[in-house]
């Protein structure tokens, strides 16, 4: 059964988000397909990642992964109400001489840690990350964001074990799941980090309650998936 | 193991290297793993077997790389540098993430394996990429040496090690002195080209690190303008490299290297040499012909 829609009371900022994505797409209202991170995103910088512009190059900060990078729009206008980007940057989008692409550039933008768009790759890197702040004794934790279609990509899987059989605490993958992997994942994608010795939560992806509890619920020893369940993309 | 001077070389190096530096970390793949136990044990946290997973293996050292530390990758070539190759563009290139990284293998080196463990195009496919220096030590010592430098960098560098090595170490730069052209030697390619040389009016030079290209110098000790050059691995990998140090001079260029083909035989790497022109007797043959008989 997916969880139904909720509506949420937010602090001011969440209000602003369509506005500033009016900003880059021109539109008064976007598809669900192309919100599918928004609420997600906005509970990770707003009540959970330890990361400001302030401290976007302090060493011992939060680190968060888009590995999807697809659909930055989202992206780009809760960095811009959390005060990484100038909003007004924002209508630049996709222009040449913008730092602002269709896929973002993590030598480009600020606040943002990779570069992404050819799907599978953060994961990796988001676990050397993990194992490089673990090495110099930092309590920082790394947050990774992928999609249920791009787990398709065999090079997730690779990580999703490794960080499982490591016991890599600090480390958390959210899945936004908007069923659009093709072929689905039958028995849940949840089970699948389980297997691999994750934990896990699986909630309505648009409810900022649930996911600020689901991305606190991870443990010190294992890492945890949150599967954030969203509407089903347009077109399928 | 058979006898693998550079690449145990290799490791004694990083193993030291990780006892000095705290801030280097090794990543392995499997490939080599045994070999770095005693330096997992001091540091369990800087030296990481991500199993037979490759793709991981490149991810990872980004990572390292973006947390501060500088990675060294290493396994067989063909899985260090086929396999996770968009890895490389991205996770490292992308990222403008630094790393090192040391393959063995080189072109043929377990022919017995076959193809599946043969990566003649190693160097060509890293040279696609922005940002890459290339070494392709001749001897244990360069090994060493080069392996030691990168480590102390910051950007790219790829150390490709083989079984084949040169009987001393050399310096990059001026081996012998003719009127007749140039030879090039790249890497273990150097003591039979000279052999193959031998008495011959022949500048020689050699070359371990041939990405950055001293063209320069080439270019500064070029008699005539003729000039063969012997690589290792997949042959026309530097021509672009000559042509561009040769821009305004009107030159002849003869490239020797592995040939694109499938080979599809097994055997030692004497075998392949032999099948490809590059050992001694053969080169002599070929180089005389270019250079002393000119059309």
């Amino acid at each position: 059964m997916l969880p139904s829609l909720t509506t949420t009371t937010t602090p001011t900022g969440y209000a602003e988000l369509p506005g500033l994505m009016t900003r880059m797409t021109g539109d008064e209202k976007h598809e669900p397909s192309a919100t599918s991170t928004l609420d997600a995103l906005w509970v990770l910088y707003e009540r959970v990642l330890r990361v400001t512009p302030a401290t976007a190059g302090d060493p011992d900060r939060d680190r968060f992964v888009l590995s999807k990078g697809h659909g930055p729009v989202a992206y780009y206008a809760v960095l811009a109400a959390k005060g990484f980007l100038d909003p007004e940057e924002l209508s630049t989008f996709g222009q040449s001489g913008s730092r602002l692409g269709y896929h973002p550039d993590g030598r480009l933008v600020p606040g943002v840690e990779i570069g992404s768009g050819s799907l599978g790759h953060g994961l990796g890197i988001a676990l050397g990350m993990s194992l490089g702040l673990r090495a110099q004794d930092s309590g920082a934790r790394v947050f990774c964001l992928v999609g249920d279609a791009e787990l398709e990509e065999g090079s997730n899987w690779e990580a999703i074990q490794l960080a499982g059989r490591l016991g890599l605490g600090g480390f958390v993958t959210v899945v936004i799941d908007n069923r659009s992997a093709t072929r689905g994942w039958p028995g849940g994608i949840a089970s699948r980090f389980e297997a691999e010795g994750w934990t896990s939560a699986t909630v309505d992806g648009r409810s900022h309650v649930d996911l600020e509890a689901a991305y606190r619920s991870a443990t010190a020893n294992r890492p945890h998936v949150v599967v954030a369940v969203v509407e089903v993309k347009d077109g399928r | 193991m058979g006898a693998e001077p550079m690449r145990e070389r290799f490791v004694e190096t990083a193993s030291s290297l990780l006892d000095r530096d705290e801030r280097l970390v090794v990543v392995l793949a499997e490939i080599s793993a045994k070999l770095f136990a005693p330096a997992a044990a001091r540091h369990p946290a800087r030296v990481v077997n991500v199993g037979i997973r490759e793709q991981l293996m490149v991810s990872v050292a980004s990572g390292f790389a973006l947390t501060g530390f500088r990675p060294i990758v290493h396994t067989i070539a063909s899985f260090a540098v086929e396999r996770p190759y968009e890895q490389l563009k991205i996770d490292l290139g992308h990222q403008d993430a630094g790393a090192v990284l040391v393959t063995h293998g080189a072109s043929y080196d377990y022919a017995e394996s076959g193809r599946t463990h043969q990566a003649p195009e190693d160097v060509a496919v890293i040279d696609a990429l922005p940002g890459w220096d290339i070494h392709v030590p001749g001897h244990p010592d360069e090994a060493e040496r080069l392996i030691t430098l990168a480590a102390a960098g910051r950007d790219r560098a790829y150390v490709r090690l083989a079984i084949s090595q040169n009987s001393e170490p050399h310096r990059d730069g001026v081996v012998r002195r003719g009127n007749a052209g140039t030879v090039v030697a790249v890497g273990p390619m150097l003591d039979r080209v000279l052999v193959a040389t031998a008495g011959l009016d022949l500048t020689v030079l050699y070359f371990a690190t041939v990405r950055p290209f001293d063209g320069a110098l080439l270019r500064a000790t070029l008699s005539r303008p003729d000039v063969v050059i012997v690589e290792p691995y997949l042959e026309g990998t530097s021509c672009a490299e000559v042509a561009s140090a040769l821009v305004d001079v009107p030159h002849r260029l003869l490239a020797i290297g592995v040939p694109k083909l499938e080979h599809r035989r097994y055997g030692t790497i004497a075998d392949h040499d032999a099948a490809h022109g590059l050992d001694a007797p053969s080169l002599r043959l070929r180089i005389v012909s270019f250079l002393l008989r000119p059309p």
